[in-house]
Formats: structure tokens, sequence, C-alpha cells
């Protein structure tokens, strides 16, 4: 008898328990979907508020269009997207050399007090926020140059900026490899050097070039930093040492004041910088996934 | 041989120079600033109110603090959850994870100024938010969940499973063995993510710019518009006129920085010493 | 009565059937040793008793498994309950990272208990029945993790005590310690058979015949041969058994 109400009173616990375990499980699910849920929603409201703004100024002349006047209703793009091409290349040039030779450095040549000397270097470098960067950009390395923005400048504040990345990735990756591959390499009589650049740099290649694409994706998204520096002439971009604008910027100089087709012009230029992303992530993927097989 | 000889020299300079380099470029920004920006710190800069007189930047640096603890009162628990779904209720591998984890990728590489436009289009217009505290909050949580899933992924993995079979074996829910065995085990590992989101939300401007707007007052709600130490920095260095007052903003910007990156370390090598 | 009626139990990890056909009535209050060269199926057969192979994904059971004649695969067996009334202590020591007391309470305070008077009694009495109470009992504060191997096993069989089971299960509790703390942990066994129900997993014949009233030997998922402990290792029926106890395989 008594035994029988112990354990019913243990299954009406149980039952508790059960819809409290169930409540829980549904709570944490909820969450994980929140990224879903986000990713959904800027596509969406991106794409509603900015396609039809394409549709009606004609995908060609919104893409290849040479000319953004937007008092004009003019609506071309080609040169914001040429100058975003052209600032993050050029911060490749500049950035990418210099990020992968100093993860080699870390990986393979630094001792560890080096090494706990600069990665807290590096880590800083990434914490540094935007505007300190185009600060930085406007008043010593604008004045260098010439006194105006210009494209060389914004790519130069872009590659410092991209450094922190290209290391982390690639020193990664470097790491990762096996160091039979290295042994190997110096009881054929190989230096140091040679080994590292020759066996273990191209082993380590799909992080590396993971590490710049994801460098890419910082470049070609950064705001705040290129518009304190690039000019932001709304031109075809003519020379290293010439002001440009690209499309990050072109939405965060005239987002303020823009109003109707102006400003949905504006959010198709975010769509079109969302595609590139999105292209980036992609290719980010697919190198990750070539690193697995 | 003399061949491998100069080749090795070659390149050893290559890799020294490079490294050289990035350690130059840090010293150069953050020294530069410090030089230029200390001699201007004021107790004028830190006034109650702001000014175009004083210029103060307290009242920036208190929307700061308010900005990136709302966000974190809602990223922070997002994500913290969501982690728990993938590490501790989902099956390894599933479609759903495999969905969650590319969804959570993609968020963190969309652009600031993209999280801004949303921000925008969604809080601000759609949900009638307004130029808020609260929409800017809502638009950094966004932007700092990846960031918190994934650290909160990786620490919740690193926890031995003997813990989890034994509460399982003392006969605990998971409920119940997720908030008292995993999760204390892994508070450090998620706090590193929770600082990286820190680091963000301060550093932020362009998601900032269209969401919660530029107003220089210290907030007196989430309903209020405020301008963030970021956006103020921004704001002063566009004006032209202020050259030393932005200086000194960007230097106390800069100790913020070096602070979190510093707790950041400290809280990563506590997470390391731990699991050896 | 026997305390455990196993009838008929196959059981898969995806493909691969991990038992085969498993029948087998285990007393109570007596030590049950299951032995067998690795892979045997002992652990898992061990694992189904307080159903922690529910945990292990593709996992498919069928059969029959009664504890005191009730299904504990019926669909309305509540796991949290069952585990409190069959206990478990791992292969590898597994205290969580919090104090000893804290280790201890941790059972009783999942099932409800509490109360600052009551859990000192639980955690007083189970580190006693461990008999590491005197060890211990300055150090209840201190974290769990601290201890040495042999400490912390015998640990989590009081915290596997503190919920008051009917049966213990073990798997391979010794195996990752020095031979001191494995005899102190045998002497153990033998005592907490008074009150309990041991299920033990070796792959120490010596411990099995050592401590054990019966023992099961498992080969490739069977069961080859079970029975009296001493019958077992002085007369086997099978010739298996013979091998493996005379150490020619495995």
């Amino acid at each position: 008898m008594n035994n029988k109400k112990a354990q019913t009173r243990e299954t009406a616990a149980g039952r508790k328990n059960q819809v409290r375990e169930g409540a829980a499980r549904i709570l944490f699910l909820a969450a994980a979907c929140v990224s879903i849920l986000a990713v959904l929603l800027i596509t969406v409201f991106l794409l509603v508020s900015g396609v039809p703004a394409i549709a009606e100024i004609g995908v060609f002349e919104f893409i290849f269009g040479t000319v953004w006047k937007p008092g004009n209703d003019m609506f071309g793009i080609l040169p914001m997207i040429l100058g975003s091409l052209y600032v993050t290349a050029g911060a490749l040039v500049l950035g990418v050399p210099i990020g992968v030779l100093t993860a080699v450095f870390l990986s393979r040549f630094a001792s560890k007090k080096m090494v706990g000397l600069l990665k807290p270097a590096v880590q800083l470098l990434a914490g540094i926020p935007s505007v300190v960067y185009g600060f930085f950009g406007l008043v010593v390395i604008v004045p260098l140059l010439g006194g105006r923005g210009s494209m060389l400048a914004a790519s130069i504040v872009l590659a410092i900026m991209i450094l922190p990345t290209v290391i982390t990735v690639s020193e990664s990756s470097l790491n990762a490899v096996e160091s039979s591959y290295y042994e190997g390499a110096l009881a054929l009589g190989a230096t140091h050097e040679r080994s590292v650049f020759t066996i273990i740099l191209p082993a380590a290649k799909s992080g590396v070039t993971a590490a710049v694409i994801l460098g890419v994706g910082r470049a070609i998204g950064e705001a705040m930093a290129v518009i304190m520096v690039a000019g932001n002439q709304p031109r075809m971009p003519q020379g290293i040492l010439k002001g440009l604008r690209t499309l990050t910027t072109n939405i965060v100089m005239e987002m303020g004041y823009s109003a109707d087709l102006h400003r949905e012009a504006l959010i198709a230029t975010a769509v079109v910088l969302f595609v590139f992303i999105l292209l980036i992530n992609f290719l980010f993927s697919l190198t990750k996934r070539g690193k697995k097989a | 041989m003399k061949y491998q000889k100069i080749s090795a020299i070659l390149l050893r300079l290559a890799v020294y120079l490079a490294s050289i380099i990035t350690v130059g470029a840090l010293l150069f920004v953050v020294g530069y600033i410090l030089v230029q920006g200390v001699p201007h710190l004021s107790f004028k800069l830190f006034e109650w109110k702001y000014t175009t007189e004083n210029l103060s930047l307290l009242p920036a640096l208190l929307n700061t603090i308010l900005m990136t603890g709302l966000s974190l009162l809602i990223a922070v628990p997002l994500g913290v959850f969501a982690a728990i779904y993938l590490v501790e209720y989902a099956k390894r591998g599933s479609k759903l994870v495999r969905v969650i984890r590319m969804n959570a990728e993609t968020l963190a590489g969309i652009p600031s100024i993209v999280y801004g436009l949303f921000g925008m289009l969604f809080f601000v217009t759609a949900l009638k938010l307004g130029f808020s505290m609260l929409s800017g909050a809502l638009t950094i949580s966004i932007m700092i969940l990846p960031v918190i899933l994934r650290t909160s992924e990786e620490a919740l993995m690193s926890v031995p499973d003997s813990f989890r079979e034994g509460s399982f074996g003392l006969g605990a829910g998971r409920l119940r063995t997720v908030f008292r065995v995993v999760l204390p085990d892994a508070i450090p590992g998620i706090l590193a993510g929770v600082i990286l989101g820190v680091g963000r939300a301060v550093g932020e401007t362009a998601a900032l710019l269209y969401t919660a707007g530029t107003s220089s007052d210290t907030v007196s709600g989430i309903t209020d518009s405020a301008r963030t130490l970021s956006v103020h920095m921004y704001a002063l260095s566009q004006e032209g006129l202020y050259v030393d007052q932005t200086y000194a903003t960007a230097v106390v910007l800069l100790i913020i920085v070096v602070g979190i990156n510093a707790l950041s370390a400290m809280v990563a090598k506590r997470v390391t010493r731990r699991k050896i | 009565m026997s305390k455990f009626d196993i009838t008929n139990l196959d059981l898969f990890y995806g493909q691969l059937q991990a038992l085969k056909n498993v029948e087998l009535q285990i007393p109570e209050r007596q030590i049950t040793a299951f032995i067998g060269p690795s892979g045997c199926g002992k652990s898992t057969l061990l694992r189904s008793l307080n159903r922690m192979n529910d945990l292990v994904e593709g996992c498919v059971i069928t059969g029959k498994v009664l504890l005191d004649g009730q299904d504990i695969y019926a669909s309305n067996m509540d796991t949290t309950v069952l585990r409190k009334r069959v206990g478990m202590v791992f292969q590898k020591p597994n205290p969580f990272p919090m104090t000893v007391y804290d280790n201890v309470a941790y059972g009783p305070r999942t099932h409800g208990v509490r109360g600052k008077a009551k859990l000192d009694d639980i955690v007083e009495q189970s580190l006693r029945d461990a008999a590491i109470w005197d060890e211990l009992k300055d150090r209840l504060r201190k974290d769990a993790l601290g201890l040495s191997g042999g400490q912390q096993q015998r640990l989590c069989i009081a915290r596997a005590l503190a919920v008051e089971p009917e049966v213990v299960l073990m798997d391979e509790p010794t195996s990752a310690l020095d031979p001191i703390s494995t005899s102190r942990i045998e002497d153990l066994c033998v005592t907490l058979r008074e009150k309990y129900t041991i299920i033990i997993v070796t792959h120490n014949m010596q411990q099995a015949a050592r401590i054990s009233d019966n023992t099961a030997f498992f080969l490739l998922g069977e069961i080859i041969e079970y029975g009296n402990t001493e019958k077992l290792f002085s007369i086997p029926r099978d010739k298996r058994t013979e091998d493996y106890i005379t150490g020619r395989f495995g």
C-alpha cells in the first residue's frame, strides 16, 4: 500500500519532469533557429526593399551604369563595384604576403617567447575598431599620399585590417601540417627555410586560401575605415592615387538624406554587396570541404 | 650549395621583415594615437553633459556600456541556448544542425553596414522602434550571435562525456545534467566568446549609424536615440574641427579595447590551464 | 526471485549486432561478474540494464529486461527513476568538477532531497558505506578533481550509493587504478553485497574469481556459460570458457 503510494508520487513527479524537459528542448531549439530566422529576415527585407528599385532602374543600367547622379535619377553602380574590387585587390596585394609570411614566422620560426609577444599583438590588431583605423589613415596615411583620399590609402588601411584574419587562419593551418613531412625534407639535406617553403607551406595551401577568402570578405565589407580615407567620389576609378567610392561607403554616405528611389537604390547597393558576400561564403565553404576530402 | 644558402637567407629575411611590418603597423597605429591623444585627455572630456563647448565623451561612453550590456542580454542567452541545442540535444550531423551551422556562418560573414541597413528596415521601420538604443542593441545582438554561438559550441564540446554519463547514471534528466554539470564546466570558454562579442559591440559603427542614431546625450531609456563611443568618434572626425578631441576619444576607445583583449587573454589562459 | 530477468535480448548498433539472444537471471544481493575478451558485449549488456545505451545513437534493443518483474523498456518507464534504482560506476573515475560534498549530494538533490541536515546525513552515510569517510571528512569542501584516482573512484561509488539504489552496476571499476586501490574497492564490493545487488564487468579473471558469486562468460555478443563462480572457474562446462580462463586466448 505504502509502496504503491510512493510509486504514484514518483510518476507524478516524473510527468512534471517530462513536461519541463520537453519545454526546455523546445526553448533551445527555438534559440537555435534564430540564426536561420535572422538570415531569412535579412535576405527578405533587403530583397523586398531593393529589388523593385533594380527593376525600375533596369538591371543592366543599375549594375553596368557608369554614372551615379541621384539628382538626375541616374543610378549606375559600376563605379562602386569596381571601387570595392580595386580597393580589395590592393589590400590583398599588400596584406596577404605580409600576413602569410608573418604566419610562417609564428608557426615555424619564432621562439616560444616571440610567439607569446606576437600573438597578443595580432589579437590587439584584430580588436582595434574600424573608426580608429580610419582616423589613423586620415591623419597619417592620407597626408603622406598627397593629402587626398585615394584608392591606395584605402588599400593600405584595409591591408592592415585584414592582417589579423590572414595571420590567424594561415597560422593554424600551418600548425596542422604533420611534422613528418618537414622531417622528411630535412633528412634529404634541405635547409629549414627550404623545407618550410617547399613542403609545409604548399601542404597548408587550402588553409591559406581560406584565410585569403576571409580577408576578402572583411575588406569588401568594411565601411567606416574606407569612408574616411577613400575620397568617395562617385566616379569610375581613375588611378591608385585618385579617390574612389565603394559599395559600402556609397550606402553610408547617402543613406542619411536619401528618399524614394534614391533610398531604394542604396538598399539595392546593399543587395549587390550581400550577393558578393554570399559568393565569398560559398567559396570559403568549398575550400573547407576540399580540406576534408 | 651556395644557392641553397643564399635562398635560405633571403627567405628568412622575408619572414622576419613581414613580422616586423605586422608589429610595426600595430605599434605605429597605437603609438601615434596615444602620443597625439593622451595630451588632450582632460576633465572637460568627462563632464556629465555633452555640449559643443566641452565635447564630452562621457555620455557616449555610458551609452556604449548600456548598448553593449543590452546586446549581451539578448545575444548571450540566444547563443548559449542554441549551442546547447546543437551539442546536447540535436543528433550529431543531422540536417537541421548543418542548416543552422551554415546560417550562423553566413551571419558571421555579413558586413556591418548590411546589418545596419537591415536594422533600419526591420527594427527601426517595420517594428517601429525608431532610431533607438533598442534598435541598435537588437542589430548588434544578431551581429555577435554567431561569435557567441560558435565559442559556446566549442566550449560545450570540450566538456568530457564522462561528466554527462555520470549525471545520467544517477538518474538526472538532460536539463539538470546540462545546467548543473556541463554548463559550469564550459563557462570559461563561453566567457571568452562573450568577451569577443563585447569587443565587436564596442568597436561597431556602421551598424549603429542608421539604427541607434547619433544623438549625443546619455539615454534616459532604451527607446532614446544614442551614439556609442565609436559613433561619437566618427561624428567628431567627420566634422573635421575637433581633431584633438578625436585623438583623445580614440585613446579612450583603445584603452577599452586593450582592456578587453587582456581580459580575454586571461580567461583563455585559465581555460587551457584547466584542460591540462 | 531474481533481481533482473533478461529474456531473448538482442542489441544492434546500426548494422552491427552487439548482443545475441541473451538469457540471464541475476539474483538479488549477490555479486554477479561479466567476463570475456574486449568487444564481447559484456559492457554493452551492463549498460542495457539502466538504459544508458539510450544515449547511443542508432542503438536498437529487442527482447525483455525485467527488474523485479517490471519491464524496464516499457514505454511508461521513466529512465530517471530507473537509474535511481539501478546506479552505475564507470570505468574511469568521473567525479564532477565540484566539491566532494556536492558530488555526493548531486544525486539526492536531483531526486528532490532538500535540507542541509538531511543531505549532511546522506553524504556522511554514503561516504562511510564507500569506506572513504575517514579520508575525506576534512576535505568535503575541496574540489573532487584533486583526489587521487583510487579516492575518486570510491567517491564515485559513494555518489552512486547516495541515491539509495537497489542495484549497482560497475563497469571495470578498477581498470584505471593501482593494485592497492583495486584491493580496497574489491573489499568494498564484498561489504556492499549485504545491501545491494552488484553486477561487475571485469577483464580481470582473478578479480571475478575473488569477489563474485556468479559469473557469466561472454564471447562475440553471446553468453557462453553462466553459473556459480567457483564451479565455472574449477569445472567449466564449455571448452571455450576453459580456453579463456586458462589464458589460451583473449
